[in-house]
């Protein structure tokens, strides 16, 4: 097994432990659910990087137009979709418990709905073409601008009006509270050990198409051949 | 790179034990959960699904591998 695959096992649990048993800032409100940092953010964290991975491969495969690249920019964003829809459902639960909603229509959550909603459209887009080599161009292109519509929706716009996500509107971010450091000590290994996971679930994906396109190709030329 | 990778993963635990101390005031939490130890339960319970989950997940890997070398 791959070094990175043992190290993200590793981070897992030490993510699951640490974040359940080491101690945490007492503060008004959260209470004890603060530890949904450790489970809750890493999943708009690890979106994030998987998402700028799919973009990277969107950009190499309009360079070079491979299969390879394709995939990995769909694989890629088909994971980042999967760690937004759990960030969304996540942070849903947490608010009913500390803003009193589950939808508080604060401006980070329906930000993060609408850059949801845009990426749902990637996937509709790409569906919706039958030819392999226009699909792979023209979901790359799009995927660009998916990406650069993410940025504002989730980093400027939230914070030039009242949110109340820590670290927005006017909010403290959770990393000027006490007793900051240990949580940093989980939460940062956790942002690693969700996007490692993510990206091992990317490469399986990809490996599997791949081989699915190889049995395809093989099937064509056994059917071609008895044409013949 | 593998070195330098691990070495900076693992210096983002180091320093866990001076930071155990904690001031109690009157914030609840759960305290309680803590000190009858029921708190390990959670964590037993968790571990055991992340373990399955991530065991299913190796074997679909190796799976793929397989797969691979028979294509080759």
């Amino acid at each position: 097994m791959k070094w990175w695959k043992i190290m993200t096992i590793i981070l897992l649990f030490y993510t699951l432990i640490g974040g359940f048993l080491l101690p945490v800032p007492r503060l008004a409100i959260v209470n004890e659910s603060i530890r949904n940092l450790y489970f809750h953010v890493p999943m708009w964290f690890g979106m994030i990087i998987i998402l700028a991975i799919s973009v990277y491969y969107a950009l190499r495969y309009l360079r070079q137009p491979t299969e390879l690249n394709d995939l990995y920019a769909v694989e890629s964003a088909n994971v980042g979709i999967l760690l937004g829809i759990l960030g969304i459902v996540t942070g849903m639960v947490w608010a009913q418990y500390t803003w009193g909603t589950y939808w508080h229509g604060d401006p980070k959550q329906n930000a993060s709905a609408i850059a949801l909603l845009i990426y749902l459209a990637y996937s509709v887009l790409r569906n919706s073409l039958e030819d392999a080599q226009q699909r792979a161009k023209v979901s790359a292109v799009y995927n660009v601008f998916a990406f650069a519509t993410l940025i504002p929706l989730l980093f400027i716009l939230p914070r030039l009006t009242d949110s109340m996500h820590p670290g927005n509107g006017g909010n403290p971010g959770f990393n000027s509270y006490d007793l900051d450091s240990t949580m940093r000590m989980v939460f940062y290994p956790a942002v690693i050990a969700w996007t490692l996971l993510g990206w091992w679930i990317v490469t399986l994906r990809v490996r599997w198409r791949v081989l699915q396109n190889r049995v395809n190709e093989n099937a064509l030329k056994v059917e071609s051949s008895l044409l013949a | 790179m593998k070195k330098l990778i691990f070495a900076f993963v693992f210096s983002l635990f180091l320093g866990i034990n001076h930071l155990w101390a904690q001031s109690a005031d009157k914030i609840e939490m759960a305290d309680t959960m803590r000190a009858n130890g029921k708190i390990y339960v959670v964590v037993a319970v968790l571990s055991i699904v992340l373990l399955g989950i991530l065991i299913y997940l190796i074997l679909i890997d190796r799976k793929i591998t397989k797969l691979e070398r028979e294509m080759k």
